[in-house]
């Protein structure tokens, strides 16, 4: 458990900076160069390669060297992972608020039912 | 389909929500408030909600029981503060399997023109507590909204169901 944490914060300490995530987000396209990681930014090479020490470290890419290149991919499982450990506490309110939106709209039309005088005996506060 | 906000910052033992109904607050506020209706909608899928009290007043209590397939019940309690209104009401939450661990919830619910907005303002003893109740036992320090995380997720891959 406390491993699991540990490398949970990892993911979360590397996906708090806005360049790290614009670097993952480049990922989704495919792998990449750090020359081509580099391009968008106004940062150094040497800072693109230490965002991408920080995100190999927390699982959330991994390199290979093609010849002299060296290619970012991004790992997406770390991601669910980090994602999941809210999702019980959404999971409950997601499902249960999906169940109130059905019972407010049977409420609601039985409210208007009523109204409309089909003669069922109870009047609608 | 209204979409559940969340947010969970590091370090503050606090979680707030944030969700959208199609319906006027005076219902928004029955469907919370009446035993019955309550019954009907609250809770984890696959379990059944009896509602054992609910007096709804200041210094008032509740209860309730979720009970799962198996036959397990998850009891919960907890005491109202104020004078409960479609406003909002404030309450006290403890399950019976953790005593003395209690969070103090705050219902907000806004009326926007036939719609409502439900907010809902968690919080608890500690930020390890929170981390307890929202996910089980794996305390996590999260820094950034779950928004940008929820938009790369969304952007980049898709969800596993």
């Amino acid at each position: 458990m406390a491993t699991a944490q540990a490398e949970l914060d990892q993911v979360f300490g590397a996906l708090a900076d806005p360049t790290r995530r614009a670097i993952l987000t480049r990922l989704t396209e495919g792998d990449a160069s750090v020359a081509q990681l580099t391009a968008p930014f106004t940062v150094s090479q040497p800072a693109i390669s230490r965002h991408l020490k920080v995100l190999e470290r927390a699982g959330l890419i991994s390199r290979s060297r093609k010849a002299t290149v060296r290619l970012s991919h991004l790992e997406a499982e770390p991601l669910r992972e980090a994602t999941a450990w809210l999702a019980d506490y959404r999971e409950y309110w997601e499902e249960s608020y999906e169940r109130l939106d059905a019972l407010l709209a049977a409420l609601q039309e039985s409210n208007r039912t009523d109204t409309n005088g089909s003669s069922t005996g109870r009047s609608t506060s | 389909m209204s979409e559940l906000k969340v947010t969970a910052e590091q370090g503050v033992p606090q979680v707030l929500t944030e969700r959208e109904f199609d319906a006027p607050r005076e219902l928004v506020y029955r469907a919370f408030t009446e035993p019955e209706l309550l019954a009907q909608w609250l809770g984890p899928h696959g379990y059944t909600m009896k509602v054992d009290r609910y007096d709804l007043r200041d210094g008032g209590t509740w209860r309730y029981t979720h009970t799962d397939q198996e036959g397990n019940e998850y009891a919960f309690h907890g005491v109202f503060h104020g004078e409960p209104s479609p406003e909002g009401m404030v309450q006290t939450f403890e399950f019976e399997g953790a005593p003395g661990h209690v969070s103090m919830d705050t219902l907000m619910l806004e009326d926007h023109d036939g719609s409502t907005i439900v907010r809902t303002n968690t919080v608890f003893q500690s930020v390890e507590a929170r981390d307890a109740m929202v996910e089980g036992g794996m305390a996590v320090g999260m820094s950034e909204g779950y928004e940008q995380l929820d938009e790369l997720l969304n952007t980049s891959l898709k969800p596993r169901h």
